[in-house]
């Protein structure tokens, strides 16, 4: 029997301190019936069963199937898109077992579950199959027009999600439109009052699905993204899938090119919101999925280095006991508790950010609220995504390494979960992106204001480690103001990577204190991993003192060599 | 409204050993042990539940045992049980398989309109497989035992094939029937979200407050629980004093290689084989 609700899964949610957010979606707890929550202890007993369900759908059902589903990957036949047959199942049982709407309200089927709640079982499921949470994540489609559609698209659209009747697509890249998604050109033409969508889109994740949504450009003859507005448009004849995409890794879920010819579509909320609002909304539900997967594959690379170093014998022990080994997996720990801290801080921000939302969508005054919570959850996002998208792919990269020459073949799963991490630092905006949306927050000042919780928290055994904390702090903020002082841009961009690693770093350390404080079981972990950051800390430092003791306002003459 | 009938057991989660698993005295034990769902009565309510969906029927799920196995009911209605009963009678405990599908037959019948009754093949803690069958004897079903695979079902007959041991049958049946199901036949699908909700606070009746028994009615929280008396049973069939089966001794076995002896394959050869299982390991009570 394997559950991948394990203890640290349970620990880490534990910690969540989730009592408003049940408390908003749950109506102030008034009802008590067997469509409701009555109180705080009744959520948090179903929310247990749901992660535990979820836990066993992963391990004794997802897991099995996901080498089948790599080697047969989806196919494009006759215009007609195919999952591998184990995904078709994967999907089945999930729809079965009622996890296909998730997040949507009670109304239209849903579950009315914490984004915090669903994060975890993204987690589990990338960690059985991470291409089958590309197909179970793009609930955030159905969360998206939620949020935005009118009544009747929600009542129409919503219900058909949450029974796992359609899947959906979001559609924004183009061959053009990448990165910069202001320079989208898929033309939206309104007719007698309709709206077509002519154009193409590439990358696609899962574009033959029933329901897209789709950015486009309702106002020609503009090129910003104050032109965009986005679109609900249903599978038909008009869409064709011109390809799918053959890739390294993720290959349960398909990838499409798609050609939109004058196909029927409805505007969704307002024109010239798509890009500035919505799409970022959808963005970064996104991004927070991607953490997940990309968590989820960390675990899986642990978990496996940890077992192939106890089985393989070599000079008489096993390699478990050799010191260039479990230098690798005492890393990977530590990497990995603490990432699992800041995912799941990260979605108890976003439900935190969504609570207020919804108050000012009922004409609540919020406001300060609203944009506090909203900073935070956009500075965590690409925060997370950052962390844990390259730890997936360090975590994949040292387990393969602990497995040597029979980890290179496709006789081990490590090689599959190499293949798989390596699209999380990319998709969704890749790590450098991640970056400047998480800058701003640091040289605004409101990361130093989210940290000062660690210089007043009481701690009973750990101290002393907590003031090493506030001094490795001090440094970064001193390398922050070190930033600060130059007035070229491109010195800013080029530090920018090093302090968002600090910050990374530093988060962790604060949501890690007080859970190792907690646990002592947990306290070893915490010092090693305290350990690991002092050094960090210090070698980011001096890099960042170095180069403006070297290149300064100047450091743009290092793209030199490059120009062609 | 017709009904499709699971019978189900709270068994210990022997699949999962841990090192006390059993007592000095060779017996399980019991509180070492997790409590699980029978895993092969999973497949027989999956099986109730495809066969309900697409007939029509109402699948209930009964169980006999102490109260905890209120816990085995409560699953069957997160995987989308419509009713589970609970028969419960400190009168019932001890009960070998004669007893128990005695207590079992009754259920059935009580519950009336019943067309077909569906239980696992075996026990993981008992390895009789003899209690569907004798609950099919006593209620005068038809009864296929060891299925492992549902081909056909309409409302006239049912045809699943069997495991023969030497070879697979495929029978068909008409109702009412009672089919004993294998792990081969299905996948038992998991718990239901939105079920887990409806149904995690149900429980037995004395598991709520004073204050909370509306709120439980209401909600048809309440797991019913049948006594020797609400059936009208006759205690004299019940429990310990229902049961003829009595363990005279029991051994823990330690099987080894070097027990291996050889027959000849004829007729004395395997007379000779008989006699000695039957002096090594079978007691006769005197």
């Amino acid at each position: 029997m394997s559950n991948y609700y394990d203890s640290s899964r349970k620990l880490h949610f534990s910690q969540l301190s989730l009592e408003p957010v049940v408390r908003d979606l749950e109506h102030g707890f008034e009802q008590k019936n067997s469509h409701s929550l009555g109180s705080m202890e009744e959520a948090l007993r179903w929310y247990n069963m749901l992660l535990d369900n979820a836990g066993e759908i992963a391990g004794e059902f997802i897991a099995p199937r996901a080498e089948a589903v790599d080697e047969q990957g989806c196919r494009l036949e006759d215009g007609v898109v195919s999952w591998a047959p184990e995904t078709q199942e994967n999907m089945d049982m999930l729809a079965q077992a009622g996890y296909m709407g998730a997040m949507l309200e009670r109304r239209f089927g849903g579950l009315a579950m914490p984004v915090s709640v669903n994060n975890i079982i993204v987690e589990m499921i990338s960690q059985a199959d991470a291409s089958l949470m590309n197909l179970y994540g793009l609930q955030d489609i159905a969360v998206t027009l939620q949020k935005f559609g009118s009544e009747e698209q929600k009542q129409r659209v919503l219900p058909l999600f949450a029974k796992g009747e359609v899947s959906g697509a979001m559609a924004l890249t183009e061959p053009d439109a990448g990165s910069d998604l202001q320079a989208v050109s898929l033309k939206a033409i309104e007719k007698d009052g309709k709206w077509y969508l002519d154009g193409v889109k590439r990358f696609i994740t899962n574009g033959s699905g029933d329901v897209l949504l789709v950015l486009a450009r309702s106002e020609p003859d503009t090129t910003s993204g104050r032109g965009l507005s986005m679109f609900l448009c249903e599978k038909s004849p008009e869409i064709v899938v011109r390809r799918i995409e053959n890739k390294l890794g993720i290959h349960g879920s398909p990838t499409c090119e798609l050609q939109f010819n004058m196909a029927a579509a409805e505007l969704v909320g307002k024109r010239k919101f798509g890009l500035i609002k919505y799409v970022m909304s959808l963005m970064n539900g996104a991004r927070l999925a991607v953490s997940a997967q990309a968590m989820g594959i960390a675990q899986a690379a642990y978990e496996e280095a940890v077992a192939y170093a106890n089985e393989r014998e070599q000079f008489g022990k096993r390699i478990v006991e050799i010191p260039a080994v479990y230098q690798m997996l005492k890393q990977m720990q530590g990497e990995i508790e603490t990432g699992r801290a800041l995912l799941y801080q990260t979605g108890l921000a976003v439900d935190m950010m969504e609570i207020y939302e919804r108050k000012a969508e009922a004409g609540e005054k919020v406001k300060t609220e609203l944009r506090a919570t909203t900073a935070l959850a956009d500075f965590l996002t690409p925060l997370s995504k950052f962390t844990l998208s390259e730890l997936a792919n360090r975590a994949a990269y040292d387990s393969l390494q602990i497995h040597g020459g029979v980890g290179y073949m496709k006789d081990f799963k490590v090689e599959r979960l190499l293949r798989d991490a390596r699209i999380t630092n990319i998709y969704e905006g890749t790590t450098q992106l991640q970056v400047v949306a998480a800058i701003g927050f640091i040289v605004k000042g409101l990361f130093e204001k989210e940290m000062e919780a660690v210089r007043t928290m009481k701690l009973t055994d750990l101290k002393t480690e907590q003031k090493k904390v506030v001094s490795l702090l001090d440094k970064m903020l001193a390398a922050v103001s070190a930033v600060h002082e130059m007035t070229s841009p491109d010195f800013r961009d080029y530090a920018a990577t090093y302090l968002v690693e600090m910050a990374s770093i530093l988060y962790r350390l604060k949501l890690y204190l007080p859970i190792a404080d907690q646990n002592p079981d947990r306290q070893e972990i915490l010092k090693f991993f305290l350990m690991e950051s002092d050094v960090r800390i210090n070698y980011l430092e001096n890099r960042i003192l170095h180069l403006k003791e070297q290149y300064g306002d100047n450091i743009d003459r290092l793209k030199d060599d490059f120009l062609k | 409204m017709k009904k499709i009938v699971v019978l189900a057991k709270q068994v210990p989660d022997t699949a999962n050993v841990t090192g006390d698993a059993m007592k000095p005295d060779g017996t399980v034990n019991r509180a070492a042990l997790p409590a699980i769902f029978n895993p092969e009565d999973l497949n027989a309510l999956e099986m109730g539940l495809t066969i309900g969906e697409k007939l029509g029927f109402e699948v209930h799920v009964v169980t006999m045992g102490p109260p905890k196995a209120v816990e085995i009911l409560k699953h069957a209605l997160y995987m989308g049980a419509d009713r589970v009963w609970l028969i419960s009678d400190r009168r019932f405990a001890a009960a070998d398989t004669l007893a128990t599908s005695y207590v079992l037959a009754k259920a059935v019948e009580k519950l009336g309109d019943v067309q077909m009754v569906l239980a696992g093949r075996q026990a993981i803690d008992g390895d009789t497989a003899q209690v569907g069958p004798q609950v099919a004897e006593k209620i005068d079903f038809n009864q296929v035992t060891y299925v492992t695979e549902l081909k056909e079902i309409n409302s006239g007959h049912v045809v699943v094939e069997r495991d023969g041991e030497t070879r697979s049958e495929t029978i068909r049946t008409g109702f009412p029937v009672l089919l004993t199901v294998t792990a081969e036949a299905n996948t038992p699908r998991f718990a239901n979200a939105a079920r887990m909700l409806q149904f995690f606070r149900a429980g037995l009746e004395s598991d709520f407050q004073e204050e909370n028994l509306g709120d439980a009615k209401a909600n048809n929280w309440i797991v019913p629980t049948w006594t020797l008396d609400d059936m009208g049973l006759d205690p004299a069939r019940c429990g310990l004093n229902g049961s003829p089966t009595k363990v005279h001794k029991i051994k823990s076995i330690t099987l080894k290689g070097t027990d291996l002896q050889l027959f000849n394959r004829d007729k004395t050869g395997i007379q000779e084989m008989v006699r000695n299982i039957v002096k090594d390991y079978v007691e006769v009570e005197r």
